[in-house]
């Protein structure tokens, strides 16, 4: 995984609620077994006026110029300024995958889904809750200002505006851990594997219909 | 000891160990794979080497990609590979897999219960939003993104922290042709489709107790829809006479001694939840979906709402989007909506109570003219063949309607049953966003009754009038 410290991008303001996974990345490209490429069908259905299927060259499609990510002056964006309930629905890891893959690296809203919020970390992605008037705020400047950049330092739990306005946010501390040193938690998780060898050994003694597999 | 909540037990007899923030490792006894979530995750361990934890642990099937129709390979060359990706690393894993052709394979949480593979007190999970289904059984249930499917097959653990708790409490009778997936769309109009995020939802009250597995199975299922990662009943005789001969459940003398863990998985009196909701159930009409999210619902006798009635101009905007890609007009009555296709199935309505109530309603009539496609997708191969016997393909068969083999099917439409742009679908599914049935199909999600009643009317009817 990535190491995230500190993003300082340009910012991409998506305005609806309820964001959900499908739109993110529709579920013809989850036929996939890859964990890359998503990218060029990032939210496939609104970006493009033609239909997206799995293989096609990007290049031969028919871009919607009324998407907000089409529009030049978001080119390059890496931070997403989104609305309420952002990632809910399926729990495709696949959305985070090709938010990553199009080069966004955090998202900041009102609120996140559950699992969508999750998968996040584990892409090096920074989901960033921060409260509705700050989120309003912040769409109100990027639509004023062309090249709206901010500034998210993941060691401070801050995002920053080039105003000098500082917005602290919450985060696990061990999922800011991972994040910060871009670990493998299945690594950090086997570290404890003598304690988990215990606990199953306990609970099979206790409950070993739990352990079953079929019977005929 | 103090009283807990039905989810403190399941939590707390799940922590290997925790961290002072509150992380937890927690154990998981059961893990549900199906074709779409598993690729990378066994790819992940191969990279690294590492061996998966307990085998046995695994239950596999394929079920988004299959074809519905009789053929002896799939067609589309990507969704074949990904197919025959999950026979060959179960095969190679030594994992149990319901694969293509087996009479027991079907949809991932169809699969589960009527194994018997989902039990009181487990914890299961599956790389798959709608695990969820499975806490109708009194079990910890969740959905995990690939990332987490990886490690709960390396280390039989998941990283995780508690959630906050909610009781939604539906008291009384539900009127006649009230079904659980209406008391699900009514709760998720009550709290919003994020009105349970960050909680795990317990559904009780009697009208709760009084659903059979089936509905329990419905209710759950459609928990996260409304955010809530988990959802829950207390297990009781209709839990345990459902598992009872079931092959992964116990017997004999274990039995016994399941039925006394069993017995406690309910919350105690007294027990205090983050946030209490209660729903009359009496109140709860047959409902239908108006927009292109499971929040945007009305009941069958009522209008597609006005957005100019809506003060809030965020949600005013969410209307207005929502009501022109649905190509629908403020105030039409929801009975005036003409709808294309008719599909019956999914992990929310495809199990065998949902099939006998779609043929009773559709017993010895026919489809309208209107309908261009009215799909049955039975949930399992085992649904299938229990449905034969009982004769209903052929109630079907003779409205007119399409009896195919199990599978998510237009559900999400990743093989070939989806809409076409602009086809509107009375659908028992649990998903009404853009695209979710086929590039720009319109949605309206339904009990099974109700989308049978469609199918025979060619429009939305009130069930109750028939
Ligand atoms: S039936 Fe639909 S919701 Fe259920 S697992 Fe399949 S695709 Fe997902």
């Amino acid at each position: 995984m990535k190491k995230f410290q500190v993003v300082d991008g340009l910012v991409a303001p998506l305005d609806r609620s309820n964001v959900d996974t499908d739109a993110i990345i529709p579920k013809q490209f989850l036929k996939s077994i890859q964990r890359a490429g998503f990218g060029p069908n990032l939210f496939d259905a609104w970006r493009y006026l033609d239909q997206g299927e799995p293989g096609q060259d990007p290049a031969s499609r028919r871009p919607n110029p009324d998407f907000v990510l089409n529009q030049p002056r978001y080119a390059g964006a890496s931070i997403l300024l989104a609305r309420e309930n952002f990632g809910c629905g399926s729990s495709r890891e696949h959305a985070p995958w090709a938010l990553e893959d199009f080069g966004f690296r955090a998202v900041l809203a009102p609120s996140f889904a559950d699992i969508f919020h999750n998968n996040c970390f584990k892409n090096g992605m920074l989901p960033i809750t921060l409260p509705e008037a700050v989120i309003d705020s912040l769409f109100s400047r990027v639509d004023a200002t062309s090249g709206y950049r901010l500034q998210v330092d993941l060691a401070a739990q801050e995002v920053r505006t080039p105003d000098g306005e500082v917005h602290g946010f919450a985060i696990d501390p061990f999922r800011k851990y991972c994040m910060l040193e871009g670990l493998d938690d299945i690594g950090l998780t086997l570290r404890h594997a003598d304690d988990i060898r215990a606990f199953e050994a306990a609970r099979q003694a206790a409950q070993p219909w739990l352990f079953h597999g079929a019977r005929p | 000891m103090s009283a807990q909540t039905l989810y403190d037990k399941l939590w707390q007899s799940h922590v290997v160990r925790s961290e002072t923030d509150g992380t937890a490792l927690l154990y998981i006894d059961r893990h549900l794979v199906h074709e779409v979530t598993s690729p990378q995750a066994f790819e992940g361990l191969r990279l690294h080497n590492r061996p998966l934890w307990r085998t046995g642990s695994i239950l596999a099937t394929a079920d988004h990609n299959v074809p519905t129709r009789p053929v002896k390979e799939i067609a589309d060359p990507v969704s074949r590979l990904q197919v025959t990706t999950l026979d060959q690393n179960c095969a190679a894993n030594g994992i149990t897999e319901f694969a293509m052709g087996d009479p027991r394979q079907g949809i991932v949480h169809v699969i589960g219960p009527e194994q018997g593979a989902t039990l009181p007190g487990m914890t299961v999970v599956c790389g798959d939003s709608h695990t969820s289904t499975h806490g109708a059984f009194a079990a910890l249930a969740m959905g995990i993104g690939t990332s987490e499917v990886e490690h709960v097959m390396a280390t039989q653990c998941l990283i995780s922290k508690k959630a906050k708790a909610m009781l939604v409490r539906v008291e009384g009778d539900l009127r006649p042709s009230v079904t659980a997936k209406d008391v699900a769309l009514a709760v998720i109009g009550h709290i919003g489709t994020a009105g349970g995020t960050g909680y795990a939802i317990e559904f009780a009250g009697s009208a709760i107790r009084s659903l059979s597995m089936e509905g329990r199975m419905t209710l759950c299922n459609m928990a996260i829809e409304a955010g809530a990662r988990n959802g829950m009943v207390a297990a009781d005789e209709t839990t345990f006479a459902y598992l009872k001969g079931r092959p992964y459940a116990p017997r004999d003398t274990e039995w016994q001694a399941a039925l006394a863990v069993w017995n406690t998985l309910h919350s105690d009196v007294g027990a205090v939840f983050d946030r209490e909701v209660e729903i009359d159930a009496a109140g709860i009409e047959p409902l239908v979906t108006w927009g292109t999210s499971p929040e945007m619902v009305a009941s069958v006798s009522g209008r597609v709402p006005d957005p100019a009635q809506e003060a809030d101009p965020v949600r005013r905007q969410g209307i207005e989007k929502a009501l022109a890609y649905m190509g629908l007009q403020a105030n039409t009555p929801i009975t005036d909506i003409r709808i294309d296709k008719v599909f019956i199935g999914s992990c929310t309505n495809s199990r065998i109570e949902d099939l006998r109530a779609a043929a009773d309603v559709v017993r010895g009539r026919r489809i309208a003219g209107n309908i261009k496609l009215a799909l049955v997708v039975p949930g399992s191969g085992l649904v299938k063949s229990q449905a034969e016997r009982e004769g209903l393909h052929q109630v079907f068969l003779d409205a007119g309607f399409e009896w195919r083999n199990p599978g998510c099917s237009m559900c999400l439409g990743m093989n070939d049953d989806r809409l076409s742009p602009g086809e509107r679908c009375a659908s028992t599914s649990n998903r009404n966003f853009e695209g979710r049935q086929g590039a720009g199909g319109r949605t309206h999600l339904v009990s099974p009754q109700m989308a049978a009643a469609a199918a025979l009317a060619g429009h939305f009817v009130d069930i109750r009038s028939l």
